[in-house]
């Protein structure tokens, strides 16, 4: 156990290093940071003394060296943005996106696991059909007109006049389709309440769950579908099984066999494809965090690339790396608690 | 919560909390804005861009401001007299005070003149001015080293800092009054300026929160807005959405694609301002030898239609251009308006000898202006007309000044704002025959040089008597017009869109930056 945390531990090292080498590598690509420090009639002389000043100057290596001789002693740079170390404004930026990140995976349990096993025990049911047809739009509409989507139903409010006002059943049908709208529309919201001096959390309030609501959904939507199919296609290959056959011949009662025996060999998989699917979630913070404004990390990233704030660019692409390694460790250890035949030490069982 | 609040809130905050929790207007209302951006630093001196003079006009006050109309409005200089022909007496507003409680004086001015002229965004603006002097505590002379007729328009640019809250050192032993771009200076994170609102609380990317100053000097106003939240929105199509679900009640940058969604939308004004930003190309006569040729040059411009591109492109959303200089500037000559005409392009194509055309390739942002790079392609179809094969290149705005600076492309697409909101400015950056030493046409993507035209404006610029000035400006717009230095395009407009209950008509305007302290919101 020791051995493999150790382990993961120089995974992450060294993912940090190769992310780093390649964003270097790029750093001329990503833009000039001067140009957008300065405004459009600074002489040019001006510029390259501020281009000296950052070290922007200096040759590939002496930039490189620099910067990983820092890093080791835990200083990755400056913000020219923020104007604060870069690790700082990312740490800041963090638990906006971990609660999204969180409430999103919720909802995705809350609804995939139930639909998933529904849908593998009644296949040709209706409601599956339902749930499957609704899925695969789910899977193929881009994330963020999902989210344009939904603050145009619930933050802006639809009006619908398609049926015949002038009948009952017409305003009635008009009115039922018409939505209020008055969902926030962007933000974390006034109802953020703050934990251990540090953290600002969503959960606490009314105000601040009303706030995560939208981005969340719009979040999971991509995730949702792909969950449900995946629990089903497992389930139905399981349930296919010689011990799930044996189970029914004896007897045992199908709730049972279903959400006892079948259900816990269908979640080895899931588990493994939902820690990395959790990883790449992060990756879509940033398109649904653009829409919603949400003050996290995604956003904090897309601004930094537009405004070529490359210390803030190069600490954000390492931090993702070691989340990434993180979340994978993680499965790791779950997949292991939940089937014991698997070793954790990575040497041959 | 102790990082997140800027130390401007401990500091300034502590002595003044007490009594601007308790505005003294009768209606207190909360503005909740949703701006494109927020401003980069709360140092005024660090960087010369919208969203600092946004921030200017909120926590400082001019000594004169721009009306809707370009004319001067007394702000904290009441009286102004030309001396000599290089000096400037002004008179100060009294009984002005600080959010630190000091109180505005003259040496304020001076000081911050001085700080202006330390400034690497500013220093060059500043240049024609040689020294100012307190001469009591309520007047001061700007002496300029040559005659120089912009000195308002430059008054515009000073807003007096509290020389007293920003002298001395830091706990760091840092200068107080130090100037450090992207750095972590006091001065960029501690505010005390004249100006009708206080910061709060600042979360930089996140959300700005204003209280307004309880003695600010300007009673007059009939402005109620005695809480500010500013979110930065960046994406156009959320912050238009913010403003429909009633999330925020401003907004700036509404884009031409939801002009029409916002205009029919109940309970919500929109309002379009003309702007001052000319869009267009320059010709790279380094590299294609055709573009030296005047007639090729006045064939490309004759190729592209700007009303066209204003009407359907753009929608209504700009002002087809035929000069630099938008109405309302100096030198803007009524006479010289677009001339599209095909026909008489493919005539000079072929007197010139290209009848049939050539190559080129082009670049132009996808993310600067306005709907850019559709109109870069519009032109590249257009040009297509009178031969000029066109192969274009689109990028963001981080990747497009480094590629721009490289004047590796046969045409390149700029806008341009004249920081002096003066004629002679877009000549000095965009036209002029490049002088390194100088700086002169730092801009001039494709070395286009007239002497003539250089000399007309570099005259016009010590020239006093405005009335002459502006017909020696007007002049060399028509000779530009003539000679085809700079492809215009048009000038594209402002449009902002508030809540019907927010007046915002009267305090938007071409400059972009809207005077809160004046706005009326009537609940």
């Amino acid at each position: 156990m020791i051995a493999f945390l150790v382990k993961r531990l120089m995974h992450a090292v060294l993912v940090m290093f190769v992310i780093s080498l390649l964003a270097f590598a790029i750093q001329d690509n990503l833009g000039d940071p001067i140009q957008q420090m300065v405004g459009q009639s600074v002489p040019e002389s001006e510029r390259e003394e501020l281009r000296e000043r950052f070290g922007l100057n200096d040759p590939f290596l002496v930039q490189y060296t620099r910067f990983a001789k820092n890093a080791l002693q835990g200083d990755f740079g400056y913000s020219y943005f923020y104007r604060e170390p870069a690790l700082d404004v990312i740490a800041r930026h963090l638990p906006a996106t971990l609660e999204l990140v969180f409430a999103s995976t919720f909802i995705i349990v809350l609804f995939s696991v139930p639909i998933g096993v529904y849908s593998a025990i009644k296949p040709r049911s209706p409601i599956s059909r339902f749930f499957m047809g609704i899925s695969i739009i789910g899977i193929s509409i881009p994330v963020f007109l999902t989210a344009i989507v939904l603050i145009q139903i619930f933050s802006i409010g639809l009006t619908i006049t398609f049926f015949p006002e002038g009948t009952a059943w017409g305003s009635w049908l008009n009115s039922f389709f018409s939505t209020q709208g008055n969902m926030p529309s962007f933000g974390r919201g006034g109802g953020t309440v703050e934990m251990f001096g540090y953290w600002e959390t969503n959960f606490a309030s009314w105000n601040g769950l009303r706030n995560i609501v939208l981005p969340a959904v719009s979040l999971a939507s991509i995730m949702l579908p792909l969950f449900i199919r995946l629990i089903r296609a497992e389930m139905m290959e399981v349930l296919q099984s010689d011990y799930v056959k044996y189970a029914r011949a004896k007897g045992i009662s199908m709730r049972r066999v279903y959400f006892v025996h079948a259900l816990k060999n269908t979640m080895l998989p899931v588990i493994t494809v939902g820690g990395v699917q959790i990883g790449t979630m992060v990756a879509y913070t940033i398109l649904t965090e653009t829409v919603f404004q949400w003050p996290g990390m995604g956003l904090m990233f897309l601004d930094a690339i537009n405004r070529a704030d490359i210390p803030l660019i190069i600490t954000y692409l390492m931090i993702v790396g070691v989340i990434f390694v993180i979340t994978n460790t993680l499965v790791d250890l779950i997949y292991g608690l939940v089937n014991p035949t698997v070793k954790l030490t990575g040497k041959p069982a | 919560m102790t990082f997140k609040k800027t130390l401007l809130a401990s500091v300034i905050g502590a002595t003044l909390t007490g009594t601007a929790l308790l505005p003294s207007i009768a209606s207190a209302e909360t503005l909740r804005i949703g701006y494109s951006a927020d401003p980069e630093t709360l140092d005024i001196h660090e960087q010369l861009s919208g969203g600092m003079l946004r921030f200017s006009h909120l926590a400082f006050d001019p000594l004169v401001r721009w009306t809707k109309d370009f004319e001067f409005e007394p702000r904290l200089a009441t009286e102004w007299e030309q001396v000599d022909e290089t000096t400037m007496r002004m008179t100060l507003r009294e009984g002005v005070t600080f959010h630190s409680g000091n109180e505005f004086t003259a040496d304020d001015v001076v000081w911050t003149i001085e700080r202006l002229k330390r400034s690497p965004d500013y220093r060059a603006i500043f240049e024609p001015v040689e020294s100012a002097q307190a001469i009591d505590d309520t007047t001061i002379e700007i002496k300029t080293s040559e005659p120089y007729p912009l000195l308002l328009n430059l008054a515009t640019y000073i807003f007096p800092m509290d020389s007293a809250f920003y002298s001395g050192e830091t706990e760091d032993g840092d200068d107080k009054g130090e100037i450090e771009k992207s750095g972590d200076s006091y001065a960029s994170r501690n505010v005390s300026g004249t100006g009708p609102f206080i910061i709060t609380d600042r979360r930089q990317g996140v959300r700005v929160e204003f209280e307004r100053f309880e003695d600010y000097w300007d009673t007059e106003t009939e402005g109620n807005v005695s809480r500010i939240e500013l979110t930065p929105i960046s994406e156009n199509a959320s912050r238009v959405a913010a403003l429909l679900s009633g999330d925020v009640d401003f907004i700036d940058a509404v884009p031409p694609n939801d002009l029409e969604r916002v205009r029919e939308a109940d309970d919500v004004n929109l309002v379009e301002v003309d702007g001052t930003r000319i869009i267009g190309f320059q010709m790279n006569e380094e590299r294609v030898e055709a573009f030296q040729d005047a007639r090729v040059r006045q064939a490309v411009d004759l190729a592209i239609n700007q009303e066209g591109i204003a009407d359907r492109l753009m929608r209504g959303f700009a002002n087809p251009a035929g000069q630099f200089s938008p109405e309302g500037y100096s030198g803007h000559n009524p006479d010289l308006t677009p001339r599209y005409d095909v026909e008489r392009a493919n005539e000079l194509m072929a007197e010139a000898g290209y009848e049939d055309g050539f190559a080129i390739d082009m670049i132009a942002p996808n993310n600067r202006y306005v709907n850019d790079a559709q109109i870069a392609q519009a032109v590249a179809n257009m040009l297509a007309r009178i031969n000029i094969d066109v192969s274009l290149r689109t990028m963001p705005l981080a990747q497009y000044w480094p590629e721009y600076d490289t004047r590796e492309s046969d045409m390149a697409m700029i806008g341009w704002h004249a920081d002096t909101e003066d004629t002679a400015n877009f000549f000095q950056y965009l036209s002029f025959c490049i002088d390194e030493e100088t700086g002169a046409g730092q801009y001039n993507y494709g070395s286009y040089c007239n002497e003539e035209i250089d000399q007309l404006v570099t005259e016009a610029d010590s020239e006093t008597d405005l009335e002459k000035r502006n017909e020696m400006l007007r002049e060399a717009e028509a000779m530009l017009y003539e000679d085809v230095g700079y492809i215009t395009l048009h000038w594209q407009n402002l449009a902002y869109a508030a809540a019907e209950e927010v007046e915002i008509e009267p305090v938007v305007n071409a400059l972009d930056f809207p005077y809160l302290g004046d706005l009326v919101i009537d609940r």
